[in-house]
């Protein structure tokens, strides 16, 4: 059994599945259609979607309601992430459970309203002041629209961190014909919670043990929260002592950083004598799928590697690649990053990679960015002039 | 019932300044309502006031500069119960403006506390949208050219349901404020106080400068409106509309039963271009549908500018018997191509096509020189009524019957299940009237 369906379809549909019942968000392309997927989806199930003034207002009142209990979502393209900025650096600060779909069209401004682009991976990763680390999923089929916008709410939900699902205009907008026996379902686990009846007063911003988010109580529950964007103590009161603000920081990055095992996702499609291994993620992925067919098809060998988690970046699937084939019949000697950008996910490799060969001695594979900017999808032609 | 709402921590406001008269009458509004503490949030901007929420033993939410009546509308839309307090300065008023309207408009259930003190006491005295006119700060050492902003007609034009002006030194404040958390309606108190550390020094401002000033302007006091009692509170309104009215849950899948068989053996790439508004899209989604329900896999991929009812709008829809892993089309198998519009766009497609591609086309595009099998369609000539409104669907019709990709009684079926049944009917008497015209093939040229 089949489906002809779009990847905004797919996302409202898993984030529905997710329990999402908060949705906030502002028109603009090409990320409207979940907008009005939500808007009249929602409050069928008993859940509250509005359109606000503006961005600025979308994020708030999602992190306002998930502070409540809520699972909120927003949705917006680069231009909102831009305005989105600040209220990224409080759901980070606040230790905010919130999903965030970024559906990236060509840029810089106003760009390409309607045009595909691959622009925003480093954007999302340094989006707010600070430079504390966020999670982001970038799906690479209409299926994986369904599969990580599950995954986003369960790691919003567990990590209390804000989640992007960092897809685009093709993935989005174009209809796919998808098995309905190829969609996966991730669990999708709640956020831990503190008990109604504790000894002690509730401290919000208690951290868990080995650095894992505080418990969650909703405002307006059992127990007085205070939220804060300020360095705060354990009881959310604002506070300048610098073993304090050291511990709370020291929280918000070990928080991810710590867990990057739990978090990280790539799908390697290996093949032992291949010297040659392509990278890409979202629209290009699918360009990349369909060159290795090809290329394989003519007999010849090659891998790929669709990364599903841009932050943080896969490293250990990366290194097993590249260790998988160092001890195979040939080596690795090429490394393909294909993206519609000047090379952001490429200059993570490059040090991850580098980083590999310094530390193991290994002789590190060339590599080559496959980068396109004129608003047209990267083909699988040109991913094939490298085997 | 607590005595209080404050805890024991002491205020951290200078001398002689307003913000603790007025969180002092916020206590005694919370102490004469008596809720729940963990059922009241305060919601406090940046600036000194939004300091004020770490005295009391209620709920807070601390968030950026200018945003708190954003994250209090996001609580009382999530929980409408809840009793929503915003603590916010004239700063905050200024830069969240565009949040204060919107609010105001809605008549959200919230009650925001301007601590209008004419200047960012915090940042070093700078003015803000209500510094009166000549008002010396840091940013206007020679006075300050600005009207300032009436918060309260501002509002109220727009539909808050409760507005008073006043000063901390009022002594019926906490009653108003009690008045306004029990009104359901967007609540503005603007409530001018005292800057000691700035305001007054510069300006040899007092307590008497404060009604002084409000004369100058000719400003009204008091409560400036009050809305009917009948006014909806917009959370309530909101989540009344989303109660729960399916046991079904939502979006699920549309699997497509395939009841026909295409003899498609390999990829095939058809590119639509037509005109935004020629039912392009629409009709490459029923083609989509058309193709599943004839045991293929398809894709369909639009190209459109921002604008919506001109310009150009392209289809590309890929047919497959097994699973399509890109979705773009570079080199056409066949091109149906119905307007200038599209022509202007589809440039690279009718330059990729080849000896034993196709282009179906209109009389418009007869001379256009290809190397593929071109098919004229002439439907005017064949006398179907307004054929330029359904070129894109007529064209791909006779296409559908050249190439036989897959049955046509497949898209028929698709439209029928597509489509509104009177839209419907009309495409498929269209569908009918296409078999008259089978298009002049004419000879490969170039």
């Amino acid at each position: 059994m089949r489906e002809f369906i779009d990847g905004a379809t797919a996302v409202a549909r898993a984030a529905l599945d997710a329990g999402c019942d908060f949705f906030a968000g502002y028109p603009i392309s090409p990320a409207t259609p979940l907008l009005l997927h939500m808007v009249r989806e929602l409050p069928r199930c008993g859940g509250v979607a509005i359109q606000t003034e503006d961005e600025i207002a979308a994020i708030s009142m999602c992190i306002a309601a998930a502070m409540t209990g809520r699972r909120a979502l927003t949705a917006t393209s680069g231009p909102g992430i831009s305005l989105y900025s600040e209220n990224i650096g409080l759901a980070i600060m606040g230790e905010v459970p919130l999903v965030i779909v970024d559906v990236q069209r060509m840029g810089p401004a106003t760009g390409g309203a309607t045009t595909p682009g691959q622009g925003d991976v480093q954007f999302v990763r340094w989006s707010t002041s600070g430079g504390y680390p966020i999670i982001a999923l970038a799906p690479g089929s209409v299926a994986e629209c369904y599969s990580l916008t599950r995954r986003a709410f369960d790691l919003a939900e567990r990590f209390r961190a804000p989640v992007f699902l960092l897809t685009d205009k093709e993935i989005f907008l174009s209809m796919s014909t998808v098995a309905l026996d190829s969609y996966e379902y991730p669990p999708v686990r709640p956020r831990a919670l503190a008990p109604a009846q504790m000894d002690e007063p509730y401290a919000p911003y208690r951290p868990g043990p080995d650095h894992t988010a505080p418990l969650f109580s909703p405002i307006g529950g059992p127990h007085i929260v205070r939220f804060t964007g300020s360095s705060h103590d354990a009881r959310g009161f604002l506070t300048k002592d610098p073993a304090t603000v050291g511990r709370l920081n020291e929280h918000l990055w070990r928080k991810i950083e710590d867990h990057v095992a739990e978090i990280e996702l790539a799908q390697a499609d290996l093949q032992a004598d291949a010297c040659t291994l392509f990278i890409a993620y979202g629209i290009t992925a699918r360009a990349m799928a369909e060159a290795v067919r090809q290329v394989r098809a003519s007999g010849r060998a090659v891998s790929a590697l669709n990364v599903q988690t841009l932050w943080p970046i896969p490293e250990r699937t990366l290194l097993q690649a590249l260790a998988a084939s160092a001890d195979g019949p040939r080596a690795v000697t090429r490394i393909v990053v294909a993206e519609l950008n000047l090379g952001d996910l490429r200059r993570e490799v490059e040090r991850v990679i580098y980083r590999w060969a310094a530390t193991t001695g290994r002789r590190a594979p060339e590599i080559i960015g496959l980068n396109r900017l004129d608003g047209e999808m990267i083909t699988p032609e040109q991913f094939m002039v490298f085997v | 019932m607590l005595k209080t709402y404050r805890n024991d921590r002491p205020y951290p406001f200078c001398p002689g300044c307003g913000h603790g008269l007025i969180l002092n009458q916020l206590d005694r509004a919370l102490v004469m309502l008596g809720r729940d503490p963990r059922r009241v949030v305060l919601v406090s901007d940046i600036g000194c006031q939004g300091l004020g929420d770490q005295y009391f033993v209620t709920n807070a939410f601390h968030g950026l500069h200018g945003r708190s009546i954003a994250y209090a509308s996001g609580i009382k839309l999530a929980d409408p119960d809840l009793t929503v307090i915003v603590l916010m300065g004239d700063g905050g008023a200024g830069i969240g403006g565009a949040h204060l309207l919107n609010a105001a408009r809605r008549n959200i259930g919230l009650t925001v506390l301007v601590f209008n003190n004419f200047n960012f006491g915090m940042t070093g005295g700078e003015h803000s949208v209500t510094t009166p006119q000549g008002g010396i700060t840091a940013t206007t050492r020679g006075g300050n050219l600005e009207r300032p902003l009436d918060l309260c007609t501002t509002a109220a034009a727009n539909g808050a349901g409760f507005v008073w002006r006043g000063t901390a030194f009022d002594r019926d404040l906490a009653d108003v404020m009690a008045q306004a958390m029990q009104s359901e309606c967007f609540a503005l108190l603007d409530i001018w106080e005292l800057c000691t550390a700035y305001y007054v020094p510069n300006n040899a401002f007092s307590r008497q400068a404060l009604e002084a000033t409000r004369q100058k302007l000719g400003w009204p006091t008091g409560i400036i409106r009050r809305a009917e009692p009948e006014t909806k509170e917009y959370a309530r309104a909101l989540n009344e509309a989303a109660a729960p009215r399916s046991a079904v849950p939502p979006l699920r899948p549309r699997p497509v039963v395939p009841r026909y068989t295409s003899g498609l053996a390999r990829e095939f790439r058809l590119v639509i271009a037509g005109s935004a508004g020629g039912k392009v899209r629409s009709l490459a989604r029923l083609l989509g549908e058309a193709a599943l329900l004839s045991g293929l896999w398809a894709t369909q991929q639009d190209d459109y500018p921002v604008t919506v009812q001109s310009g150009h709008s392209i289809s590309e829809l890929i047919f497959s018997p097994h699973e399509i892993l890109f979705t773009g089309v570079a080199r056409p198998d066949a091109l149906v191509l119905v307007s200038e519009e599209g022509y202007k766009m589809a440039r690279r497609y009718v330059e990729g096509l080849i000896a034993g591609s196709w282009l179906f086309t209109t009389p418009a595009f007869a001379g256009l020189e290809t190397p593929a099998r071109k098919v004229i369609c002439d439907f005017e000539a064949a006398g179907i009524r307004e054929s330029k409104k359904h070129l894109a669907l007529l064209t791909t019709a006779v296409a559908l019957r050249r190439l036989e990709l897959f049955p046509l009684d497949a898209f028929a079926d698709a439209l029928r299940g597509g489509q509104r049944p009177e839209i419907a009917a009309e495409s498929l008497a269209l569908l009918a009237a296409s078999a008259s015209v089978s298009g002049r093939e004419e000879e490969a040229s170039r």
